[in-house]
């Protein structure tokens, strides 16, 4: 390992790769160039960015975006031991990282899931960070009708990037709760494939380098949800986009499948899968569709590449396309993906309540199931972002009631919360809070769905900020709100510190009513006739005062997080030193110091009763300090179910 | 401990608060605007869906909300109190309540959606036709059977209008939010034009605003909707056809398109038919000797059936069986025939 103090700048991941990253620009663009100047092709165009036009060529581009990321990958250290066994030389059964601490542990490789799942928080704070400050620069277009702030294209790229930088910041959150919790939760020493973690980190970076990188290509101008045929004559930046997308979606697939595995394979003996902390279901739940169905959306941006650059015609109506085949293939993964976005924060709600309510999580079997009856249901659902689209008139039908059928397992964790918290002993530290206002929060959402899965309606809503209302109280109930529930909760297991319980409730209680504001506002201007993704609304619409509303919330919001930030950034270093188990959980990582060593678990412990028996005598795990193990006649049952359970692994 | 009376009375105070609050909230959304105004006959099946919905989800919210800030002012950690709270594990039969209940509510409501689709989709015969061509970044509209073009949309009240929709770029969306119901303009020709049938209900100018994201002019793509009363819809029509909304003028020029006036002269002089100044007295001797009088039917009788009767020193056989409109190409409309008999008797003034 690396004399922090003496070691080198360029000794550091992050920087090593983004040197490597120009080179695989260059190196792209190089060879697409010579390769058309061999064959007679133009190969250099002038610097004219308002014609669409970047010096080289378009695919010389492309090929250069798509060598950069794997350049990165090389340079921040990923791939040498997978080099190293390819060139048969012996590698470490668990990788050590370059660094032991400090910053340039975080700006490296790091192989430890604990690390990673911390790389993964970070990097989706800042992305965050990065799609709010988008979306306060359009806000604040929108407080007045006209235009008074940005020009029309570029909020049309500042409005498309917003979307997307969102959503890569909460993949990357989820993978920060996947990461941090998964090996914890069930006994593992880290994850299944170590490796293959740090590299499907590090493969967020230079996607979300590129995805920025739009900007200086001239920006897209078509959402996220990049429908051709517009999408096909945008500008360069939409290849960036396409591309980023494709980078994101693979670390996707590749965290999605270490989940799995060490789910699958490496939980504690007598740890049944009714016997995981519920968190694990909602983890694997996830997995499972991140696994199977990313792969649509790199299928549907790769044919609009292809139509780009190729001329092929997959979605043109004149060369025997379909435009409409785009968005089936599009919306058969960006569907199941908002479930990947809210099943794990939905199962960071589960798993905090009923230790601050002291009583056992309602239903355990039955909420362990709903989240894979959502994800199950998830798939048969998509065309109804498409109802107004042109597609078969009747085959709208029954994706309506596959979609309402959604809100039953959905249900069933709302009725399972209630009765968890009801006759409990509530106490409300900040995480308790988050939880709370997540599930309130997540119900308006949710409860905004049954109007547009109803077609009739959705005639009416669709495309409208309607629509824009359902989607943000889904996302900041369903993974927003939950991920600082999970950060403050699980922060003094990461840092060994207690953040400042002040600053956390004014967090809380300021997003929470702007977050109500906003919300109910943008419902309202949707159903009173505003659309979605426009730059400036129509005086005649009488909204005027819901859009100043909606901007201040968005302030307000932003403001809070900054609080936040502030909170966690001063509380690493200088906050209160934090006990092992500040909550008194029996969660086993909760019987592990803070922070928690670099292994994990010194010793495999056993499952020795139920995750959520509180108020029953006898602990959940063996290692427990504060609860003995139960009284005899309960340990035999459980024995022979370890014996069981350890006898199927 | 608590006992069953105590669990019982929580139980009765927070259904009581439930009921109380969502007839708060169904009360309360009757003071903040929710929809524009309906003018639409499709409108009516979706807003009263809308308000089924709005009422199911005032209750749902309330359900979860009240008994959540119940729990949180009720069950409270008194301070100090480090035990932990009753052991419940579940409850088998809630659990099915509460998957079967929501269960059916949907399965109720995908009915009535249903229902209302099929509704908004009813088609009358004889709709108004209007193609609607979405181009970055304007609308227009043609009329093809009266071979009109607009810029604004033009529609007559309570009459079906079917909208066939199509793009010449990329994908467009039309949506008026007075008339709820929105439909994509695709582009890719003509398998690709889409239907929208729109029953407008209330006379009133409305806008046409594009639904889907279509690039740089996205937010400013509208267009003027216009809803008259079916008579001064005619007369909109018949002036941007450049047809004449006074039916003497409209009677002059099918008179030259039907080649009336090539047999029919109005001064009296004799060509081949008889010239139309002589009807004015209001009555005309036929070839057989008997009179009969000039009136509408007599007229139109000799433009359909030339031959029935024929004037006194004029021949059979002359006059064409069938006149073809020579831009519709379609046979003379009663219509037509109208308005040539008013043209007719305007010459005898």
């Amino acid at each position: 390992m690396t004399d922090t103090k003496k070691a080198s700048f360029f000794s550091v991941g992050m920087i090593r790769g983004l040197i490597f990253m120009l080179g695989g620009y260059a190196a792209g663009l190089a060879l697409v160039t010579v390769i058309r100047l061999l064959m007679g092709l133009p190969a250099f165009l002038a610097w004219n960015p308002s014609g669409n036009e970047y010096l080289f060529t378009e695919p010389a581009w492309v090929v250069g975006t798509i060598f950069a990321p794997f350049a990165f990958l090389l340079g921040v250290g990923v791939l040498t031991d997978w080099l190293k066994v390819m060139n048969g030389e012996e590698t470490a059964e668990h990788p050590t990282d370059a660094f032991a601490s400090g910053w340039r542990r975080y700006l490296s490789a790091s192989y430890d899931h604990k690390a990673i799942g911390l790389q993964y928080g970070v990097t989706s704070l800042v992305v965050l960070g990065i799609g709010g400050i988008f979306a306060l620069i359009f806000r604040t277009e929108l407080a007045q009708s006209g235009m008074q702030v940005v020009s029309l294209q570029t909020y049309n790229t500042v409005m498309s990037l917003h979307g997307i930088v969102m959503i890569i910041g909460i993949l990357l959150g989820v993978g920060a709760m996947s990461n941090y919790l998964v090996p914890l939760m069930i006994g593992a020493n880290d994850m299944a494939f170590p490796r293959l973690n740090a590299f499907a980190y590090w493969i967020n970076v230079p996607a979300a380098l590129i995805m920025l990188t739009t900007i200086i290509f001239g920006g897209f101008d078509t959402g996220w949800t990049g429908y051709p045929p517009l999408s096909q004559k945008a500008p360069l930046g939409m290849d960036m986009f396409f591309l980023a997308v494709y980078f994101a979606g693979l670390s996707s697939i590749l965290g999605s499948l270490n989940v799995i595995a060490t789910t699958m394979r490496m939980r504690a003996k007598g740890m049944g899968y009714f016997r995981m902390p519920i968190f694990v279901w909602s983890a694997l739940a996830t997995a499972l569709i991140g696994l199977t169905a990313t792969q649509l959306i790199g299928l549907s941006f790769q044919m609009v590449l292809f139509e780009r650059l190729f001329g092929m015609g997959f979605f043109t109506g004149q060369l025997g396309g379909d435009p409409i085949l785009f968005q089936h293939l599009f919306w058969f993964y960006s569907h199941p993906a908002v479930y990947v976005f809210v099943l794990t924060g939905l199962g960071v709600i589960s798993e905090l309540l009923p230790v601050f309510a002291r009583k056992p999580l309602f239903g355990y079997r039955w909420v362990a199931l709903s989240s894979f009856g959502i994800a199950l249901v998830g798939f048969l659902v998509w065309a109804h972002h498409m109802f107004t689209s042109g597609m078969s008139a009747y085959l709208r039908i029954p994706f309506m009631y596959s979609t309402l059928l959604v809100a039953i397992p959905t249900g069933v964790k709302f009725f399972s919360w209630v009765a968890t918290i009801w006759e409990g002993k509530l106490s409300f530290e900040t995480p308790m809070l988050f939880a709370l206002g997540a599930v309130s929060i997540f119900l308006l959402g949710g409860l905004s769905g049954p109007p547009n899965a109803t077609v009739a309606t959705d005639l009416h809503l669709q495309d409208t900020y309607w629509i824009v209302g359902h989607f943000h109280a889904t996302m900041f109930g369903g993974f927003i709100f939950p991920f600082f529930a999970f950060l403050y909760y699980w922060f003094p297991k990461m840092t060994g510190r207690m953040y400042n319980e002040r600053l956390g409730k004014i967090h809380f209680f300021l997003m929470l009513p702007a977050f109500y504001v906003q919300s109910l506002g943008q419902m309202q201007v949707g159903l009173l006739g505003m659309r979605r993704r426009i730059g400036d609304f129509d005086p005649a619409l009488g909204i005027d005062m819901q859009q100043m509303l909606i901007t201040i919330a968005a302030f307000a919001i932003f403001t809070s997080v900054l609080i936040a930030v502030y909170n966690f950034a001063y509380s690493t270093k200088r906050g209160p030193v934090a006990s092992s188990n500040p909550w008194r959980s029996r969660s086993p990582e909760f019987m592990l110091p803070s922070p928690i060593p670099l292994h994990n678990y010194p010793q495999p412990f056993e499952v020795i009763g139920e995750p959520y028996d509180y108020g029953k005598p006898g602990a959940y795990v063996s290692i427990d300090p504060e609860r003995a193990p139960a009284p005899l006649e309960e340990v035999a049952p459980s024995g022979a179910e370890a014996a069981a359970a350890g006898a199927a692994d | 401990m608590k006992n069953r009376l105590q669990k019982a009375t929580h139980l009765i105070i927070a259904s009581i608060l439930v009921i109380v609050v969502t007839a708060l909230l169904i009360i309360g959304m009757n003071y903040i605007r929710i929809l524009p105004q309906a003018a639409s006959a499709q409108a009516e099946p979706i807003d009263q869906l809308f308000r089924l919905e709005l009422v199911v989800i005032a209750f749902l919210f309330s359900l979860i909300v009240v008994f959540m800030v119940y729990s949180i002012f009720v069950f409270r950690r008194k301070r100090g109190d480090t035990a932990d709270a009753a052991h419940i594990e579940g409850n088998t039969k809630l659990e099915i309540a509460w998957t079967v209940a929501p269960l059916a509510t949907v399965m109720v409501f995908a009915y009535l959606g249903g229902n209302a689709l099929a509704a908004t989709l009813a088609p009358e015969p004889k709709p108004l036709r209007v193609e609607v061509i979405g181009k970055q970044w304007a609308w227009s509209f043609v009329y093809p059977d009266y071979g009109v073009v607009s810029d604004k949309l033009y529609l007559p009240e309570d009459k079906q209008t079917i909208l066939l929709l199509r793009s010449e770029d990329v994908i467009h969306s039309f949506w008026v939010p007075e008339f709820r119901v929105k439909q994509d303009a695709l582009p890719g020709g003509e398998d690709f034009v889409r239907e929208l049938r729109v029953t407008p209900t209330e006379q009133g100018e409305y806008k046409l605003r594009c639904a889907e994201l279509c690039g740089l002019q996205h937010t400013y793509m509208e267009s003027p909707v216009i809803i008259l009363g079916q008579a001064d819809f005619d007369s909109w029509l018949n002036k941007a056809a450049g047809i004449s909304d006074d039916p003497v003028v409209r009677g002059e020029k099918f008179a030259t398109n039907f080649g009336c006036l090539s047999c029919h002269s109005l001064d009296g002089s004799k060509l081949v038919g008889p010239s139309w100044q002589n009807m004015c007295d209001g009555s005309e001797t036929m070839a057989d000797g008997s009179t009969v009088t000039v009136d509408e039917a007599y007229l139109r009788e000799s433009i359909l059936n030339p031959n029935t009767k024929i004037v006194e020193g004029f021949a059979a056989g002359l006059m064409p069986a069938q006149f073809i409109d020579p831009v519709s190409k379609k046979p003379i409309s009663d219509d037509q025939i109208t308005d040539i008999i008013a043209y007719m008797s305007s010459i005898c003034r």
